[in-house]
């Protein structure tokens, strides 16, 4: 079978078709957000509180349920994944950056795509999450000069996970996945000892 | 006649809508060879305001001009319209699911005011910090994980050490 997809590397797909593609996508991933309760700050940082897990239900059930599809797809010959973007791996960058991300994520509530799901719903703790997110990317934006060396450190480019550990993608695909199962057996122990969930 | 209040619509099952997300997420790499994303909106919407204000101090810092030099519109991007429609996505279903409100979400035991200077304050730190990640829950954690991203596995990791070692200083904003 020939390799048709990722779409738009393979066809002349035109701008505006793409433009109004990520409208539709946006507006069925908001509602998604908005019909799970990502809305609602205090409802996510339960998660941290062992009280709700619904954060990390969502998050995994999804990764999950896109990583065996973009597997399947690749091994049927459908989508090329030598042509999918990889986001790249920065060792140090990523992991005190996401300490510090996740501070800032219990500190406010909520993420960037569920803080425009808390706004849009009329919650005005969302609008100061907005304030201070455009804050925070001015003074990165001001000061990139002096820690273009920190954020570039330890870069290891495009691999996958796989590849560093040189395993086979199926296998990778199948233990991630039984450990998820795991996970969300587990999600349900912690919810039934400690869970007060916010309706 | 007293009108009845109307109830919000219960949540949806978390399993089903991170499945449904999951889909979506196919979906996106199928046509665009890429995943979702959220912060990179902010970003473009900031240059785009301060190429507004400051044109050719826009054009000569390295952070703006990669959003704002030599394109079209710097608003008719993937991610930039991706979240407009999550915002009206949100919308929709917040009035469809009786959940769009004014008000400030948080704990009994905190004042409105409180609770919005923190909200301020995590939200320049979580943006500051996925600049040092190269993105957010969405374009790295969502989608570089779903490809096996090493980054996006140790970012979520990260994330979720860093929640839980600060959600004990925090527990009076939210219970």
């Amino acid at each position: 079978m020939e390799l048709a997809a990722p779409l738009q590397f393979n066809y002349q797909v035109p701008e505006g078709i793409l433009l109004l593609f990520a409208l539709l996508t946006g507006i069925v991933f908001g509602m998604f957000l908005e019909k799970a309760g990502f809305g609602n700050a205090r409802k996510l940082v339960q998660q941290f509180y062992f009280s709700d897990m619904s954060m990390f239900k969502v998050l995994f059930s999804a990764i999950v349920t896109a990583m065996i599809g973009i597997y399947w797809l690749g091994y049927l010959g459908v989508l090329d994944i030598t042509q999918i973007y990889i986001n790249g791996t920065y060792l140090w960058p990523q992991i005190v950056g996401g300490i510090l991300f996740g501070f800032g994520f219990v500190i406010c509530g909520l993420c960037p795509g569920t803080s425009c799901v808390a706004v849009f719903t009329g919650k005005l703790d969302g609008l100061a999450v907005f304030a201070g997110m455009f804050v925070g990317l001015f003074l990165y934006g001001e000061t990139e000069p002096f820690l273009r060396k920190a954020i570039n450190y330890s870069a290891m480019g495009d691999v996958s996970l796989y590849e560093l550990f040189n395993m086979n993608y199926g296998v990778l695909t199948f233990i991630i996945t039984i450990v998820a199962l795991g996970a969300f057996w587990l999600a349900g122990r912690v919810e039934q000892r400690y869970g007060n969930s916010l309706s | 006649m007293l009108r009845k209040k109307r109830e919000p619509q219960p949540y949806w099952n978390p399993y089903i809508v991170g499945f449904g997300i999951g889909l979506l997420i196919i979906l996106s790499f199928f046509v665009t060879g890429r995943g979702l994303g959220a912060v990179g909106a902010f970003n473009g919407i900031l240059a785009t305001l301060v190429h507004a204000i400051a044109p050719e101090y826009a054009l000569a810092n390295p952070v703006y001009s990669g959003y704002v030099a030599g394109v079209d519109h710097p608003l008719k991007d993937w991610v930039v319209i991706e979240i407009a429609g999550v915002c009206l996505g949100g919308l929709l279903s917040g009035i469809v699911s009786g959940r769009f409100k004014f008000e400030v979400i948080k704990g009994p035991r905190i004042s409105n005011l409180s609770r919005l200077v923190l909200a301020f304050s995590g939200g320049l730190l979580m943006a500051f910090a996925a600049k040092f990640t190269r993105g957010c829950t969405s374009g790295l954690a969502l989608s570089g994980g779903s490809v096996l991203s090493p980054g996006a596995w140790l970012f979520m990791i990260s994330v979720f050490i860093g929640g839980y070692a600060i959600a004990f200083l925090m527990r009076k904003a939210w219970n």
